[in-house]
């Protein structure tokens, strides 16, 4: 090895478990049905704007909102409407959801054109009503993220090839199916946000993907690829941007703040194909996998295919599945169910078996500082977890809890299998209701000045409404709180880019 | 099937890594001491250290049955503690002292205080110290390798240096020091055997370098400086080589419970540890100051990780 390959601090190396790499991705047949949420992105739901008994086509909109931060959706398949109802997520909010039975045809819809995009702005629209997301597993809206406040300017554009998650390939599939669609939409990208240099960043285990896409951007300008070391979470958005440029994205800030935009390998190669053919996100790629499936493969599925079907099209269950898994095995969300759709922005699909998913009983920290060692944000999550424990939210907020990406590595490498990232998640939601409470204390305040001016009564009222709230939601430990971090703005979706 | 599907929180991957695992690591890496000891003090060091061991994991076992504790000694860290402490006796030590040692560190220092994790200072060194303090005689009767076991003299290096003998030509040379053919504790003489130890423990992640090379670096550098009879003449190999330097760098500090989590924490408690043994070898009046640099640095740790907060990554300089 000539030179050291670029990396961040910290991470872990868990097995790869990449057995799916070498295979081609396969289209998956027609559901029976499809039920499409209406959200899949980060931000504001969808309303739908169809009704029970509508027939609808093929990348028809059926679902939108005026929310700054939105996303719309979508119909994957021509069909029928037979239902709009609410439906869990797993991750604990109920949307709408609207169900939809293919009638088989596959019509596209009318609205279905190549677009014609002749300025930024226009390309920045049609990328929105595509109802594209952040493909890498985040589903931050990308149009969006497109549009950075004003002021910052765009200077390095990332291309998140990196997929340390263990298990997926289908960002790798996609660099070896569709390299030149990913030049393609990393050079729209460019256009778009004005950066002068975009990197494609691939961890060195995909060696075939580094040299393909290296071959094919030999010549052109402003595009390089930077092979990355395989270390989790090399991927992640803070890790990535500085193992490529050295810049640190500073706590609470966004990429843009540093000048970087980073998009994944599948949202370049969609913003290319979509402007040829103008297809809505309606399939997505994604790695089946884990001990429990019989036929482990990558599959092209509708947006919306039942969980079910999926692994039915994989030939089902050769053992019994303890753990069903939406994206990588490292951050992840477990399902409870196999009536879940698919998403936009899934990536993978794992049903690990018990061995797999096996959990050791937590034990009693002996402090040997792994989790230190591991956290790719510098954080102590040891100390984080017993404070969580002790309810001393007052206490954790010096531990920088708000930075943390929820990585898992923590967790990962702890010998006593103690619930480190669960606590620093439980620690954040607290940290927010103290804000939220501190918030309305100094607005009962203001009401009380108000008072003695004898200012309107309906302004008093609200506050002391706000200040009741709060309280009903007060935390335990929150009598002793001194100053909790201020700011919460390194909201998860950022940290969740890339795996 | 659907009701038995488990909907855990993230990751949903772990290292196979337990604290038995890595308990037993250190006891692999304790292994060529052993081997040592036996090899320069004979069958007396096995039997030390089966003694001392044996006594530790009964404490452990009687206190957790009668405490109602779950699952006592099944992680291994009882026979650490033991074999730290038979490396800490003299091979004359009397096997009743070694059994009420490994008592006081189990019962004593470690469960009393919460058992496993919760200690504040290395009960295989608390032991030590107790024994020391309660049977001085018998704790500072050494055996010369090779000299059959009535042979008695009370001389380390590091004691003869401190009678001033440097001079008569009675002291060890420098490979019968990294051997380990001198007299000593039973653990702590061959140097050789221990790093091969320690070489295992760092390969296998189970301790960092910050602190060994810290308290070895300081004590180098500060025993090279004072040590002599002018500044920067004093003889730092044989100070490296000689006590319980290298034993309780690699084994004894590194000590999980009582170390600081962080790499910063981790090099002001190597330096201290360091700072204080050279202090004690010096100019104190113990000829050995490892053991008790190690505890009075244990008693900063709570301290050191209280206030070395790392900055995060990205984050604010301070914050608190």
């Amino acid at each position: 090895m000539v030179k050291a390959l670029k990396a961040f601090r910290g991470g872990i190396r868990p097995g790869h478990h990449k057995s799916t790499s070498g295979m081609e991705t396969v289209e998956m047949s027609l559901p029976s049905k499809v039920i499409i949420p209406m959200l899949q992105h980060v931000g504001t739901p969808c309303i739908p704007i169809v009704k029970k008994g509508d027939r609808v086509l093929v990348g028809q909109k059926i679902g939108d909102s005026d929310k700054p931060i939105s996303s719309p959706v979508h119909s994957s398949v021509s069909g029928t409407v037979t239902d709009v109802r609410p439906l869990l997520l797993s991750t604990g909010t109920e949307v709408m959801a609207v169900e939809i039975k293919p009638d088989g045809l596959q019509e596209a819809h009318g609205s279905v054109r190549p677009p014609e995009c002749r300025d930024r702005e226009s390309l920045v629209k049609c990328i929105r009503d595509a109802g594209l997301v952040g493909l890498g597993g985040a589903g931050f809206p990308t149009a969006v993220k497109l549009t950075p406040p004003p002021g910052k300017n765009i200077d390095i554009l990332l291309i998140n090839g990196a997929e340390c998650e263990p298990y997926i390939t289908s960002d790798f599939r996609e660099m070896m199916e569709n390299p030149g669609e990913i030049i393609e939409g990393t050079k729209r990208i460019l256009e778009i946000s004005g950066a002068k240099k975009a990197f494609i960043c691939i961890e060195s285990n995909k060696p075939e993907a580094i040299l393909k896409l290296n071959e094919l951007l030999r010549g052109s300008n402003g595009i390089s690829v930077v092979p990355l070391r395989t270390r989790y979470p090399q991927g992640g958005e803070k890790q990535l941007i500085y193992a490529v440029t050295g810049r640190q994205v500073p706590s609470g800030k966004l990429p843009s703040d540093v000048g970087v935009l980073v998009q994944n390998v599948g949202t370049a190669s969609f913003i290319a194909e979509f402007l040829k053919t103008g297809m809505p996100l309606v399939k997505k790629k994604i790695t089946v996998d884990g001990g429990a499936v019989t036929k482990p493969m990558n599959l092209e599925v509708l947006v919306g295919t039942p969980l079910r079907e999926v692994f039915d099209f994989c030939g089902g269950f050769k053992k019994e599945p303890c753990k069903i898994i939406m994206g990588g095995p490292m951050m992840g969300v477990a399902q409870f169910s196999l009536d879940t759709p698919v998403l936009k922005q899934n990536n993978a699909l794992l049903a690990l078996t018990e061995e797999e998913a096996a959990e050791a009983p937590e034990s009693v920290c002996i402090h040997c500082g792994k989790c230190v060692a591991a956290c790719p944000m510098s954080l102590l999550p040891l100390y984080i977890n017993s404070f969580v424990n002790l309810g001393r939210f007052d206490e954790v907020g010096k531990y920088h809890v708000n930075d943390c990406i929820e990585c898992g590595c923590c967790s990962y490498v702890c010998p006593a299998s103690r619930h480190l990232v669960q606590s620093v998640r439980y620690a954040k939601a607290e940290l927010r209701k103290l804000e939220a409470h501190k918030k309305a204390e100094a607005q009962k305040q203001e009401a009380q000045k108000l008072e003695g001016a004898g200012q309107n009564d309906a302004q008093k009222a609200g506050a002391i409404r706000a200040v009741d709230q709060a309280e009903a939601q007060k935390p335990e430990g929150a009598g002793q709180a001194e100053k909790p971090r201020q700011h919460d703005t390194n909201r998860q979706e950022d940290n969740r880019n890339g795996k | 099937m659907e009701n038995n599907l488990l909907a855990g929180s993230s990751p949903h991957l772990k290292s196979g890594v337990n604290t038995s695992n890595l308990m037993l690591d250190v006891v692999i890496a304790l292994m060529p001491a052993a081997a040592a000891s036996v090899y320069f003090f004979g069958f007396r060091a096995a039997l030390l250290i089966i003694v001392t061991v044996l006594s530790c994991v009964l404490s452990e076992y009687v206190y957790c049955r009668l405490a109602r504790r779950p699952d006592p000694i099944s992680d291994y860290s009882a026979v650490v503690t033991g074999m730290l402490l038979a490396y800490n006796l003299s091979p004359a030590v009397p096997l009743w002292i070694a059994v009420i040692g490994g008592a006081f560190a189990i019962i004593i220092v470690k469960q009393l205080f919460g058992g496993l994790g919760h200690n504040f200072i290395n009960p295989a060194l608390a032991a030590r110290a107790f024994l020391m303090a309660s049977w001085p005689v018998q704790m500072t009767t050494w055996i010369i390798p090779g000299q059959s076991a009535d042979a008695i003299s009370s001389a380390t290096p590091l004691a003869l240096i401190k009678a001033g003998s440097e001079a008569t030509g009675t002291l060890p040379g420098y490979w019968d020091l990294f051997i380990g053919n001198i007299g000593g504790t039973i653990g702590e003489t061959s140097a050789l055997a221990l790093l091969l130890g320690a070489a295992y423990l760092v390969i296998k992640r189970v301790i960092s370098l910050e602190i060994p090379l810290t308290f070895i670096g300081t004590v180098a550098l500060m025993t090279w400086i004072f040590g002599g009879k002018h500044p920067f003449t004093g003889d730092f190999v044989y100070n490296i080589l000689s006590g319980g330097l290298i034993l309780g760098a690699f084994f004894m500090a590194t000590d999980y419970t009582t170390s600081p989590v962080t790499s910063k924490g981790r090099l002001i408690l190597g330096f201290g540890c360091g700072f204080i043994t050279s202090v004690i070898r010096l100019f104190g009046g113990y000829p050995e100051g490892v053991s008790y640099a190690i505890l009075l640095m244990n008693l900063t740790v709570p301290l050191i990780d209280r206030y070395i907060i790392p900055r995060s990554f990205g984050g604010a300089v301070k914050n608190a």
